[in-house]
C-alpha cells in the first residue's frame, strides 16, 4: 500500500491566496506572448492601438499591483487530488474558500458574487466554483481561473444533431463566437468541449482554457478543427474589441470525450483577452 | 477612425450631433457609474415620479463597477461592463436627458433608434485595461445605492478617458462597419 502524505489545510489556503493574487495581477507569459504576436500581425491601425493598450495595461497592473481587469471574476478552482493525499487540519473546501476570501480582500479585487434571486452580494467573492478530481499519486495540483462575467455570458452548451458532423461543429462554434461579437472583450480565447454528457461538455470547454495558449491538441483531428475555427473567426470577426481588424481570437482549444449515440453536446466557453490562470502543485 | 476630439461633460445636443461613428474622443468631466441593479432601481424611481439621484440633463453614464480603491488611490481597477444588459433601461433615461453612455459591446436596435430620437451617443471604452483606465479617474464618490457595493452609483471626475464613438445620432454602428470592412478587404 502507498504511504499516505498529509497536507495541512492552512497550506492550501496560503497557496490558493497566492495563486489568485498572482493570476489577477500578472498576466501569464503565454497570454502576453500571444497578444504581442497578435499586435505584430494586426492589419489595422485601430486594432494595433487597442492591442498596444492591452499590453501597456498588463505592464502597469504588474508594476502597480492592480488587477488587470476590474472584473476579477468568479473564483474557479480545479483540484487534482492524489488519492494518497490526506488533507489534515481542516476541510479541503473550507481551505480553498479561505484562500479566495483572503486574496480578494488583500488584492483589492472586486467582490463579484451574489445571490441569484435577491442579487445581494456575498461580500467575500465566495463560494468559489471548485472542480475536484481524484487521481493516482500523492500530489495535490491546483489551477485557478478568475473568470469574468462578460465572456461567460456569451458561452453556451448546445445539443447538436449527431449527424451534424465535424463541419457542423465547426460552423456552430464559429457562429457562436461571431454572434458574441464585441461583447466578450476580443481578442478572445475559445474553449470548446465536444462530447460527454451535457455538463461534461461544459467542463471540457472550461478546462481547455487552462491549456497553454497556442499549444495544439495532441489529437490531429482536433488540432485541424482548432486551426479551421480560428482562421474563420479571424477572417469574419470584428477584430480587437470589435473596432476593426483581424485579431478577433488568439486561440481555439478543443477537448473531446465519447458521447451517447443519440447526442452531440458541444460547449463553447469564451474567455476574454485577460485570460487569467495560474497552476501550482503542493 | 476619423479624428480625435476632446469633449467635456455634460454633453449638449450640438456635442452629440458633431460626433460620428469611429471618432476617437478623450472624454473629461463628471460621469456616473451604473450597472444592472442600479438601472433597475433608477427606472423604478423615475416611474414613481421621484427625482433621479443625479441630474440626467446632459449626463453620461459609465457602465462600470470598479474594484475597491487600494490605500492612497482615488479608485481601484475600473473598466466598462457589457452594455446590452442595460438596453431595457436606456431609452427611458435618454428620454429624461441622458446624452451619453460608455460601455462595451453591441446595443439593441431599440436603443440605437432612441439615440437618434434623443440625440445621444454610445461610446466604447476598451475592456480589460482596468489598471490604465483607473489613471483617468481624478475623483470618485458614492451618490446613491451604497448598499449595492460594487454596483453603487458613483460620481466620477474623468480626465481624458480614451473612448470611440460606436453609435452616433444617425444610427451608425462601428461594430457593423468593422465587420463589413473586414469582409470587403478580402475581395
Amino acid at each position: 500500500m502507498n504511504p499516505v502524505r498529509n497536507v495541512e489545510a492552512p497550506r492550501i489556503t496560503v497557496k490558493v491566496r497566492e495563486m489568485f493574487l498572482q493570476a489577477n495581477i500578472c498576466l501569464d507569459d503565454d497570454v502576453e506572448e500571444a497578444l504581442r504576436r497578435a499586435r505584430d500581425g494586426e492589419e489595422t491601425e485601430t486594432g494595433r492601438l487597442v492591442l498596444e493598450r492591452i499590453l501597456e495595461n498588463a505592464a502597469v497592473a504588474r508594476e502597480e499591483r492592480l488587477p488587470i481587469c476590474q472584473d476579477t471574476g468568479l473564483a474557479v478552482v480545479f483540484v487534482e487530488l492524489g488519492q494518497d493525499v490526506r488533507v489534515v487540519g481542516g476541510a479541503l473546501r473550507d481551505a480553498i474558500e479561505e484562500g479566495v476570501r483572503q486574496a480578494y480582500r488583500e488584492g483589492c479585487f472586486r467582490q463579484s458574487v451574489c445571490d441569484p434571486l435577491s442579487r445581494v452580494n456575498t461580500g467575500d467573492n465566495t463560494p468559489a466554483v471548485i472542480h475536484l478530481e481524484v487521481v493516482p499519486g500523492d500530489a495535490l495540483r491546483l489551477a485557478v481561473m478568475p473568470k469574468g462575467g462578460g465572456s461567460e455570458n456569451m458561452s453556451a452548451v448546445t445539443m447538436l444533431l449527431p449527424t451534424a458532423g465535424r463541419d457542423g461543429i465547426r460552423d456552430h462554434v464559429v457562429e457562436t463566437v461571431l454572434r458574441a461579437g464585441p461583447n466578450p472583450c476580443p481578442p478572445v480565447i475559445v474553449g470548446v468541449g465536444i462530447g460527454g454528457a451535457m455538463e461534461e461538455a461544459a467542463l471540457l470547454a472550461k478546462r481547455s482554457l487552462l491549456r497553454p495558449l497556442g499549444e495544439k491538441s495532441p489529437d490531429g483531428r482536433l488540432a485541424l478543427l482548432e486551426a479551421e475555427i480560428l482562421t474563420e473567426i479571424n477572417r469574419r470577426g470584428g477584430g480587437p474589441q470589435g473596432f476593426g481588424g483581424n485579431a478577433s481570437a488568439l486561440a481555439v482549444h478543443v477537448e473531446m470525450k465519447p458521447c451517447h449515440i443519440a447526442c452531440l453536446p458541444v460547449a463553447v466557453n469564451i474567455q476574454c483577452h485577460a485570460a487569467r490562470h495560474h497552476v501550482a502543485e503542493i | 477612425m476619423t479624428e480625435t476630439r476632446r469633449l467635456v461633460t455634460p454633453l449638449t445636443d450640438a456635442d452629440c450631433a458633431a460626433l460620428e461613428v469611429g471618432d476617437m474622443v478623450l472624454l473629461s468631466g463628471v460621469v456616473f457609474t451604473a450597472r444592472d441593479t442600479a438601472h433597475s432601481r433608477l427606472r423604478e424611481s423615475l416611474i414613481r415620479g421621484e427625482a433621479p439621484p443625479f441630474d440626467l440633463n446632459g449626463a453620461v453614464i459609465f457602465y462600470a463597477g470598479p474594484a475597491p480603491a487600494p490605500p492612497g488611490r482615488v479608485i481601484g481597477a475600473i473598466g466598462p461592463t457589457t452594455s446590452y444588459r442595460m438596453d431595457p433601461f436606456a431609452p427611458l433615461l435618454m428620454e429624461r436627458g441622458l446624452k451619453g453612455m460608455i460601455g462595451k459591446g453591441k446595443r439593441s436596435p431599440e436603443v440605437i433608434a432612441a439615440m437618434a430620437r434623443h440625440r445621444a451617443v454610445y461610446f466604447g471604452a476598451i475592456g480589460g485595461v482596468a489598471a490604465l483606465t483607473s489613471r483617468c479617474v481624478r475623483k470618485a464618490a458614492v451618490v446613491a445605492y451604497e448598499d449595492l457595493g460594487p454596483e453603487a452609483i458613483l460620481r466620477l471626475e474623468l480626465a481624458e478617458l480614451p473612448v470611440v464613438v460606436v453609435n452616433d445620432i444617425r444610427g451608425g454602428d462601428l461594430y457593423d462597419l468593422a465587420r463589413k470592412e473586414r469582409l470587403h478587404s478580402e475581395r
